[in-house]
């Protein structure tokens, strides 16, 4: 892996540009995705948010499990505006 | 951890991190700002990303027009590009009323400065070529207006107060504020204990509980707003869409993903909820799907929700509590505190180091609603 490896596919964010946030100090997995928007795109991470853990655990020289997750959030996949509003409201 | 601060921030959102820079810029030393979490990672970072100049109250039109000034040269301030766009807001009227008041409304914004203009439909459709314009009656538009990156903006705001000194210390958790009758002694969190006689309240959602942890009661409480994403698409159309009376605020951004978000408080529950409904994406898949036809095959990838903290009169709380020496507040945004943070931390931030700000500051003041002096803003979603 180096800097010009993509990381988060879905917003085309890089090794280089995340490393470079870890080294200012930002190193949950929240400021990386508030900062680089990695995880931020249609596949909200479900693509990258293992190797970002992975990577940052790695920085840190940390294990996996002691690196937070950021929260998940809805809709589990992208759902068209068209469809939402036809549907029932409850 | 250090344990003696001169003044002490609770509170790492846009209106600590402004407060916390403007303080050391004008020269005060010693500023440490607390933070439960990490930066901007409450409502400041969940907020809709707008800022406008459109308001029926003079104070909200002369706090937006000054913070507006100060968006448009923040990057070049801070050394970070925050991302200002300024797009516009186009604000319908669907009602007689609201056309009786976006006239009061831009009136006063002229009186002030602000280039908002009343158009008709034809003109608005001419700014939004894809808008169906069904029922409006009229609109405000004012170019000026606009969005920025607020996680961005916060980070950058809590960068430049470090390089000039400010302690952030983040995953720190204030559990108590010590007082002798009516002076502060200390701040007790889950890292230690810091001596200061001079405390900020900038905590956003939870400044409720950080008055009554220093014993003094505000009136303010959180309550959730629920917001929503797509996928980024092609530009489609420039400024913000806004509607009071049919409750809707949303645009597509320079990433090329739209938001957007409305206020349901009438059923809201008051509280800490930062959940999302399935209710909350329906109803605003059909409002923007209403707006604007051609929506219906982008997808929503994410919805979220953060904190207003609402005021009695929807307007700040800024200044220092009557009953506390050295206990100041900046709360009860009511859903404006973003757009409003640059100024409000320069205002905030005078008052404490030089006794005045030029702004009326005293009209802010917790007092008023003893007074029955509130300042009732009309236009709000």
């Amino acid at each position: 892996m180096d800097d010009n490896t993509i990381i988060c596919r879905c917003e085309d964010v890089t090794w280089g540009e995340i490393r470079e946030q870890l080294d200012k100090g930002y190193t949950t997995m929240d400021e990386i995705k508030r900062i680089t928007r990695a995880g931020m795109g249609p596949c909200q991470g479900k693509t990258c948010q293992r190797i970002l853990l992975h990577a940052i655990a790695r920085y840190l020289n940390k294990k996996v499990e002691e690196i937070p997750l950021s929260t998940f959030r809805p809709p589990t996949k992208p759902i068209p505006l068209g469809i939402l509003a036809g549907g029932q409201d409850d | 951890m250090i344990d003696r601060a001169d003044i002490v921030i609770i509170g790492g959102g846009i209106q600590g991190c402004s407060i916390g820079y403007n303080l050391a810029k004008k020269g005060q030393k010693n500023i440490v700002i607390l933070e439960k979490e990490t930066v901007a990672s409450g409502a400041s970072g969940r907020c809709g990303a707008g800022f406008r100049q459109q308001f029926g109250t003079e104070m909200n039109c002369i706090l937006a027009r000054e913070s507006v000034k100060i968006f448009e040269q923040l990057s070049d301030e801070l050394e970070y590009d925050i991302e200002l766009n300024q797009r516009g807001y186009l604000i319908l009227a669907y009602t007689e009323k609201e056309v009786e008041q976006f006239q009061k409304n831009v009136q006063l914004e002229h009186s002030l400065g602000i280039p908002a203009r009343l158009i008709t439909p034809c003109e608005a459709r001419e700014i939004v070529p894809v808008l169906d314009t069904k029922d409006v009656l009229a609109a405000t538009y004012c170019p000026t207006d606009g969005n920025v990156n607020p996680l961005l903006t916060t980070f950058a705001y809590a960068e430049a107060a470090q390089r000039m000194g400010v302690k952030l210390y983040q995953f720190t958790e204030v559990q108590k504020i010590e007082t002798n009758k009516h002076n502060i002694e200390a701040v007790v969190t889950n890292k230690g204990r810091i001596l200061t006689d001079t405390v900020i309240n900038s905590a956003g959602g939870y400044a409720r509980e950080i008055g009554e942890l220093a014993g003094v009661e505000i009136p303010v409480y959180a309550q959730r707003h629920q917001i929503m994403v797509t996928e980024p698409i092609d530009p489609l159309w420039v400024p913000m869409l806004m509607s009071f009376s049919r409750n809707f605020y949303f645009q597509q951004l320079p990433h090329g993903s739209i938001l957007g978000g409305y206020g349901d408080p009438e059923n809201e529950i008051i509280g800490h909820n930062t959940g999302s409904s399935w209710q909350f994406a329906v109803t605003m898949a059909k409002k923007m799907t209403a707006l604007i036809p051609v929506l219906t095959n982008v997808r929503i990838v994410r919805q979220w929700s953060g904190s207003y903290t609402m005021s009695p009169d929807s307007q700040p709380i800024l200044g220092e509590h009557p009953q506390l020496k050295g206990f100041y507040m900046s709360v009860g945004f009511s859903g404006h505190g973003f757009m409003l943070a640059p100024i409000t931390g320069i205002m905030l931030a005078e008052y404490i180091l030089e006794g005045d700000t030029p702004l009326p500051i005293e009209k802010l003041h917790i007092t008023r609603f003893e007074r029955g002096e509130l300042i009732l803003e009309p236009s709000v979603v």
